[in-house]
């Protein structure tokens, strides 16, 4: 274990030039959520049309890793259907919540099996997860907001 | 990196403290030698500690205050040994201390005590003489401070929520210390005739600061208020004489001053904790009990619900008798006035040392002047948790994040800071380690002011 396996390349380009990164108008749903032992926050909007997210914009403040991971998030979810993102949301979380022993799968992860590195310091794997339990948060709450009360 | 200050005196033989704490012979993060700096958290344990708690394991185990066989008389002995050498450390009557798990247990006896008297009071309920002082009316004012950790924070928001009492604090100026003036957040605007408690820090675990608690407690008493005071980071590093502090309780950790976990104490007013109704109630904290109702024992036992946690309060009688025989190099010095000799030449050197670092911006006292031995620092274009990172790659290990003092945080709008504290054990080198890792995580992250190391 070094510090170059946990902050790769691909994550400090992130940091430093995060992707989509703004709060933008208008907005499904709109979530604000915070990780209590160190004070990072970010706030998380979804747009969403019919199965397809169309927007997931964000703005916060937190470590390299959770700002990274929440630019990531944006490239491999916006534009994708809801069932798809939520299947790479689960290996997302699988990989962090494996200390260092999940393989990734870099088909579904993309650039975020960079973040295989993260998954061996317990300590920053919340950092990692911030943005995507704010994002699924969010779209689960958009989803049930359109769900017509019976089904056609 | 070699040190480029001149030498600093007053420091303790670390080297020969240091083999007293097997912890601090390992290594950490491919080989690098420890270099703990994260006592403000906890503290690391002398052998002398671990020695006392496995003693009593293996020699005198029983539950205390219970059974007539010889192993309980050792064991209620031991226990009870441990309450008289520690309250000597702070100047306290022995009955006047009270063992809890930890300080926030302590502050919360003292602040549930506040909510629970009020609500016997409201359904017309038996209550100890005395226990008038600690109802609370709608209106009534609880004071505490900007620069508190969350123990003594949260507490006294949930005693408001009960009794319709109101929160109301003392600010921070910008050097960190506490705003004693007629402004909005100042002392004297603050302290009304309808403040009933002034809850305060006797040392910030975040900016270092040391509170001025005479003059705060005068002023507090002469509204008729009562003083809490959180001694967390205070009785580890000084000589604290509760005798002559003029607080009305104080509460401190054990596992902070080389004790065990699992132990705090309270130490409180004779007369008031006679008067004051029980907190966590059950077996050895009784007098009388009636299917119909109970009377309880007199203090300190009436706070002392369950089989007490036996082995750590030895633990921490070790580790008082262990801080009690500190002496400093030259022999002038012995006891807490020993520690607190080597931390301000240790805190002097860090300052100074910090300073020396472009990017790097200290939050509290810049001087060493009624100041403790942490320090919390920002490090420009670095987020704590990341300077904290390539620290602990380096074996360097400190504290990232708000510290439990998130208030203070957004006072100094900061969201984390990095910070380093000092104890017996540490030494000017584990310092000079620091100063380059911090040098180095600038250079990692390619941030301004950083020297490649």
């Amino acid at each position: 274990m070094n510090l170059e396996s946990l902050y790769q390349e691909i994550i400090l380009d992130h940091y430093k030039h995060p992707r989509g990164r703004g709060l933008r108008d208008p907005y499904a749903v709109e979530v604000h959520h915070v990780n209590p032992t160190c004070g990072d926050e970010l706030t998380v909007r979804v747009v969403i049309d019919g199965d397809t997210v169309t927007d997931v914009s964000y703005d916060g403040q937190g470590c390299s890793i959770s700002q990274a991971s929440a630019s990531m998030l944006f490239e491999l979810l916006v534009g994708h259907s809801i069932v798809d993102d939520l299947a790479t949301t689960d290996e997302f979380v699988k990989l962090m919540q494996g200390r260092g022993q999940v393989e990734p799968d870099e088909d579904v992860l993309g650039d975020a099996v960079a973040f295989a590195g993260v998954a061996k310091y317990p300590a920053r794997v919340k950092c990692a997860l911030l943005a995507w339990m704010a994002w699924k948060d969010a779209v689960s709450q958009a989803a049930a907001s359109q769900t017509p009360e019976v089904a056609p | 990196m070699t040190a480029v200050h001149a030498p600093v005196s007053g420091l303790l033989d670390v080297e020969r403290v240091a083999a007293d704490f097997p912890i601090l012979s390992r290594t950490v993060r491919n080989g690098n030698r420890l270099v703990y700096l994260d006592s403000g958290a906890t503290s690391q344990k002398p052998t002398a500690v671990l020695d006392a708690e496995r003693e009593f394991y293996t020699r005198h185990n029983a539950a205390v205050h219970r059974g007539a066989h010889l192993l309980a008389e050792e064991a209620t002995d031991a226990y009870e040994s441990a309450r008289e050498r520690i309250a000597a450390l702070v100047g306290a009557e022995t009955r006047e201390l009270v063992f809890t798990k930890n300080a926030t247990e302590a502050i919360n006896l003292v602040a549930y005590t506040f909510s629970n008297a009020t609500a016997k009071a409201l359904h017309g309920r038996a209550l100890p003489d005395g226990a008038e002082r600690f109802i609370l009316k709608p209106g009534d004012e609880i004071v505490v401070t900007e620069m508190e950790h969350h123990a003594n924070l949260v507490p006294w928001q949930e005693v408001c929520d009960k009794t319709g009492a109101v929160l109301r604090w003392i600010g921070v100026d910008d050097d960190g210390r506490l705003d004693l003036d007629h402004s909005e957040h100042g002392l004297e605007a603050v302290l009304t005739d309808r403040t009933r408690v002034v809850a305060l820090t006797h040392q910030s675990n975040v900016l270092g600061t040391i509170t001025p608690v005479a003059r705060i407690a005068a002023a507090a008493h002469a509204v008729g208020a009562l003083v809490v005071l959180d001694a967390c980071q205070s009785v580890p590093h000084m000589p604290v004489d509760v005798s002559t502090l003029g607080v009305d309780y104080l509460a401190f950790s054990g596992h902070k001053m080389l004790g065990p976990s699992g132990i705090g104490v309270l130490w409180g007013r004779y007369d008031l904790l006679d008067s004051m109704p029980p907190f966590l109630t059950g077996g050895s904290m009784i007098e009388v009990v009636r299917m119909e109702g109970s009377t309880f024992a007199p203090p300190p036992q009436r706070f002392e619900a369950g089989v007490p946690m036996a082995a750590q309060a030895i633990g921490l009688g070790a580790a008082v008798d262990y801080l009690a025989a500190i002496t400093s190099t030259d022999g002038s010095l012995s006891g807490l006035d020993a520690v607190a000799a080597h931390e301000h030449a240790l805190t002097a050197y860090a300052l100074e040392s910090l300073a020396d670092v472009p990017g790097v911006r200290v939050f509290g006292p810049l001087a060493t002047e009624s100041r403790g031995s942490v320090v919390s620092f920002v490090v420009d274009g670095i987020h704590a948790h990341d300077v904290g990172q390539v620290l602990d790659d380096r074996g360097v290990e400190v504290r990232v994040g708000h510290h439990c003092a998130w208030p203070l945080h957004r006072r100094f709008g900061v969201a984390a800071t990095t910070r380093a504290s000092f104890y017996i054990y540490n030494g000017t080198r584990d310092i000079d380690d620091l100063v380059a890792a911090v040098r180095h995580a600038q250079s990692f992250f390619g941030v301004t002011g950083g020297a490649a190391s």
